[in-house]
């Protein structure tokens, strides 16, 4: 990299090793790939010790410490991907490119691999170009897409309806169809001063819209008590759980709504200072939103002494780099401080220790822009709406097997069954509750209501009908977790990954009910004594899908006994050509073939058949 | 009057901020861990710690000791977790203990053999994880590495050197040196530094005194790590170098 560009992206993160992610990103948007020297120069620039730098740039999906090609394709492989017929279009990219997946060309030009999903369920298959999002894509794409790249054309000149997202907004209630002007809700709030504010957001019964239903008020009011130098507002907008893209509509359509729910906040809890974390998969939103938030300051709806009421807060947009974990709020504040997107130990909780060490509020995109509805109708008001303990409405991101696949905005208590006959789904099989990480449900729930204290769901509802096999969900959903763990904690790290092995095999028509037993056990391990959330539910659709599902893993047990992941007769191959041996002898009998005459005769005895690992103890 | 909790039912008194570990060494007892260190700050990552605290998991590493709270900690249900973990870890890495020099000293063995853990029981991964020999006295065995951190908060917070980190994400996670060519030769690190001497187990090793101790002599071939690793952590590692001069001639 020229020295001076460099210089420049430093000197505008004033070298603070916090800006470290924001560096990095920036860097390799010119470059590519992160350099070893170029790495040592960042770290030399900041004064941190390079093995950091290191530790952060090697972290994120996005980020690439080894060439990566000029041209770098990240087809999005969430379920809804694979069902929109992705593994194909990857395949024939791959196969035009003369690729293999993972790999850089060897000319270096260009490299074709999957990413988790990329939030655009409902008007996928996506993939990512060089960072940029692409919807839609379909065999023509993939030609075209192919004879670009060899031509070396930017992608900054592709077709540019390649990267239009649409909102597909399906059904409005009152958070789509609030009606306001930028700003209105943050007046209404500067006229109820902190404390009446507080007393709205109470009485409102609001909770958390990311997934865990914490009490907003609670969140607000702890914060606003704690003692530190700053306070801080931070809103997730990392949006990682697969089937999830409501965040992105309310972004990209709703952004001064979410900006004053921001600014809300920070007058509740007394903060100056917010900031947005955007998944790096929402780039493309990014200089929109920027561009939004310079508009606001020079209307005086952000900045200092907002609306001329001697209220300053300001806003800046972090961008992640692909880790789903960073969506977890104090995996989110250490990536926000220039660090890998580990889990901090909890207590203390970001309220009291949050960026900076300071008290921090973490919310979600539609928590704030819901506190900014009823900072202008009030508690009451929003109280009215859902069930007494979920109170308000809710976004839905629905996908899958449906023929209208968008956003959809029911109040709380709305069943199952309901949002699937909005969205024109037919001889449904089963549908996810929140995402790869929560229950999936069968036909017979359906007539469960979307509430906390019922199917709780962070939004992201994905569904399957009869045509699919549920099989290949969880096998997608334990992958999934097993490339986003962020390896901190061994029962995630290890344990995540078993399981991803343990379905590879089963795909393999190589399991049997034993393999099932060990992802059984995986789940009792995982649930209790992993670290943070993403391994505590890592395996909760999975334990949903073997128990609601069971015949579509039992199709592909190889034996009712124990297999081996490996095929022993096959792995024999190299030594029977070198040997020039490949009489009888030189061959293990089937396994199957074995048992069943053994069993034939009476004499069987499958524990003796086991080998020693099947013998240990069970949990 | 002195605070105390009750641990497998009996008492143990606690100074207000201590965790559940610390009180618990201080008491003789033992929690399994392995990426706890009486001399650091708490990690709590190796989950070895998982106790049961109203029957709730926690780590004994990171959970503040309180009046009254009951704890389980040798039940055979954490057991039969602590020795999952275990084996998470064996299989993860590549652990030939016949040939590792540290047999008999690692905290990783020694924690399995305490545990019952009679098998890796997991399909093992067998990482690709090359050796580095480049320091004049250190050897960098990265096969072993269960990435407990200790030597990258000794490095940091004793050595004042960074030396060490964790790199990658998931079962990519890996430890890197300080340096660009990622080999210990070319970083800062001297066989004297704290560092040098925290892994549990088999991966940062002085060259020339390996075997010193023959094995069968060695800290867990003489006391179970429960009656070793404890309070007498410290102790026993001095008794340890003292016998290991005696050995050395
Ligand atoms: C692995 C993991 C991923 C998460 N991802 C998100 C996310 O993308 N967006 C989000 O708002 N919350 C996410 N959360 C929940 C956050 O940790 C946090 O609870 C939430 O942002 C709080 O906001 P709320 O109170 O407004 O719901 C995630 C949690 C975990 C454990
Ligand atoms: S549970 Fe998984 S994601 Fe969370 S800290 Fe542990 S390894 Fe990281
Ligand atoms: S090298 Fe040793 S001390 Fe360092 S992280 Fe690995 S196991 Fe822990």
């Amino acid at each position: 990299m020229a020295t001076p560009e460099l210089e420049r992206i430093l000197a505008r993160h004033r070298r603070d090793p916090l800006q470290l992610l924001q560096i990095l990103i920036e860097v390799q948007a010119r470059e590519a790939w992160l350099a070893p020297a170029t790495l040592s120069a960042i770290a030399d620039a900041l004064g941190v010790p390079r093995a950091r730098v290191e530790s952060t740039a090697s972290f994120y999906s996005f980020l690439h410490t080894r060439p990566a090609g000029e041209f770098r394709i990240l087809f999005s492989d969430n379920i809804t991907d694979r069902m929109l017929g992705n593994q194909a279009l990857m395949k024939s990219l791959c196969d035009k490119l003369w690729l293999e997946p993972g790999k850089v060309s060897e000319d270096g030009l260009v490299s074709v691999d999957t990413t988790s999903c990329t939030g655009m369920c409902d008007q996928g298959p996506a993939a990512l170009a060089n960072g940029r999002t692409i919807t839609r894509l379909t065999p023509a794409r993939i030609d075209e897409m192919a004879h670009l790249i060899r031509r070396r054309v930017p992608v900054g000149d592709w077709p540019p309806e390649w990267f239009h997202v649409d909102d597909n907004i399906r059904r409005r209630d009152v958070l789509l169809d609030h009606g306001l002007a930028p700003g209105n809700a943050l007046a209404a709030a500067l006229d109820r001063g902190p404390t009446g504010l507080l007393g709205e957001i109470e009485r409102s019964g609001l909770r958390g819209r990311g997934g865990a239903g914490f009490g907003s008020d609670i969140k607000w009011r702890s914060c606003r008590d704690a003692w530190g130098d700053a306070h801080y507002v931070i809103c997730n907008a990392d949006e990682g759980e697969p089937g999830t893209f409501k965040d992105r509509v309310l972004l990209a359509s709703h952004f001064d709504l979410v900006v004053d729910g921001m600014c809300i906040a920070g007058m509740a809890i007394g903060a100056n200072k917010g900031f947005i974390y955007l998944r790096g998969e929402y780039r493309y939103l990014l200089d929109r939103l920027e561009t939004r938030l310079a508009q606001r300051r020079e209307q005086g709806l952000l900045g200092r002494n907002i609306l001329g009421r001697g209220f300053s807060f300001d806003i800046e947009i972090h961008l992640g780099a692909g880790a789903y974990i960073c969506g977890e709020e104090s995996a989110l504040i250490e990536s926000l401080e220039g660090k890998p997107g580990k889990p901090r130990i909890r207590p203390p909780f970001p309220v009291t220790n949050g960026y900076r060490g300071q008290p921090s509020t973490v919310n979600n995109v539609e928590t704030l822009a819901l506190a900014a509805l009823i900072a202008v109708h009030g508690g009451e008001w929003f109280r009215a709406i859902g069930t007494p303990a979920s109170t308000g409405t809710k976004l839905l991101s629905v996908s899958g097997d449906v023929e209208r696949p968008g956003i959809y905005e029911f109040p709380f208590g709305v069943t199952v069954a309901e949002v699937l006959e909005a969205a024109g789904a037919r001889d449904t099989q089963a549908v996810t509750s929140a995402g790869a990480a929560g229950h999936c449900l069968a036909a017979d729930e359906f007539d469960r209501r979307i509430a906390f204290e019922d199917v709780a769901t962070g939004g992201s509802i994905m569904v399957f009908d009869h045509s699919r096999d549920m099989f290949e969900v969880a096998r997608n959903f334990l992958h999934f977790f097993a490339h986003e763990s962020c390896g901190f904690c061994t029962p995630c790290r290890v344990g995540t990954a078993v399981n991803a092995r343990l379905m590879d095999k089963l795909a393999a028509d190589r399991g049997s009910p034993y393999d099932l037993e060990e992802m059984a056990r995986m789940h009792r391990l995982m649930q209790g004594a992993s670290h943070c959330g993403l391994g505590n539910t890592a395996t909760i659709a999975l334990e949903d899908i073997l128990a609601k599902f069971r015949p579509a893993f039992e199709r592909r047990l190889h034996s009712p006994e124990y297999e081996p992941a490996f095929d022993l007769d096959a792995a024999l191959t190299q030594a029977r050509r070198m040997t020039g041996r490949d009489d009888a002898g030189a061959h293990l009998g089937d396994n199957r073939e074995a048992l069943a005459a053994e069993r034939a005769h009476g004499q069987g005895n499958p524990a003796s058949a086991e080998p020693a690992s099947a013998k240990d103890l069970q949990p | 009057m002195n605070d105390s909790f009750l641990l497998d039912g009996e008492d143990i008194p606690f100074t207000p901020g201590q965790t559940v570990m610390q009180a618990a060494t201080a008491a003789g007892k033992y929690i399994p861990h392995l990426c706890w260190h009486p001399d650091f700050a708490a990690h709590g990552s190796c989950k070895l710690c998982t106790v049961k605290i109203g029957g709730r998991f926690a780590t004994a590493c990171t959970v503040r000791a309180s009046a009254g709270q009951e704890v389980e900690n040798r039940t055979e249900e954490l057991d039969a977790k602590r020795r999952t973990l275990l084996q998470l870890l064996f299989v993860e890495g590549n652990h030939f203990c016949p040939s590792c020099e540290k047999s008999g000293d690692c905290a990783l063995q020694a924690t399995a053999y305490e545990m019952g853990m009679l098998t890796p029981h997991f399909d093992h991964f067998y990482p690709d994880r090359p050796v580095d020999a480049s320091h004049p006295d250190v050897l960098l065995e990265f096969n072993r590495c269960i990435m407990c951190e200790l030597c990258v908060r000794a490095s940091r917070d004793v050595d004042g050197k960074n030396v060490f980190a964790l790199a990658g994400r998931g079962t990519k996670s890996h430890l890197i040196v300080n340096s660009e060519s990622g080999q210990l030769a070319d970083t800062d690190f001297a066989a004297t530094d704290r560092a040098a001497e925290v892994c549990p187990v088999g991966v940062i090793l002085k060259k020339r005194v390996g075997f010193a101790v023959p094995i069968g002599r060695r800290t867990y071939d003489l006391k179970p790590i429960s009656a070793a690793g404890t309070e007498g952590e410290r102790e026993d590692a001095a008794d340890k170098t003292a016998l290991r001069e005696k050995e050395a001639g």
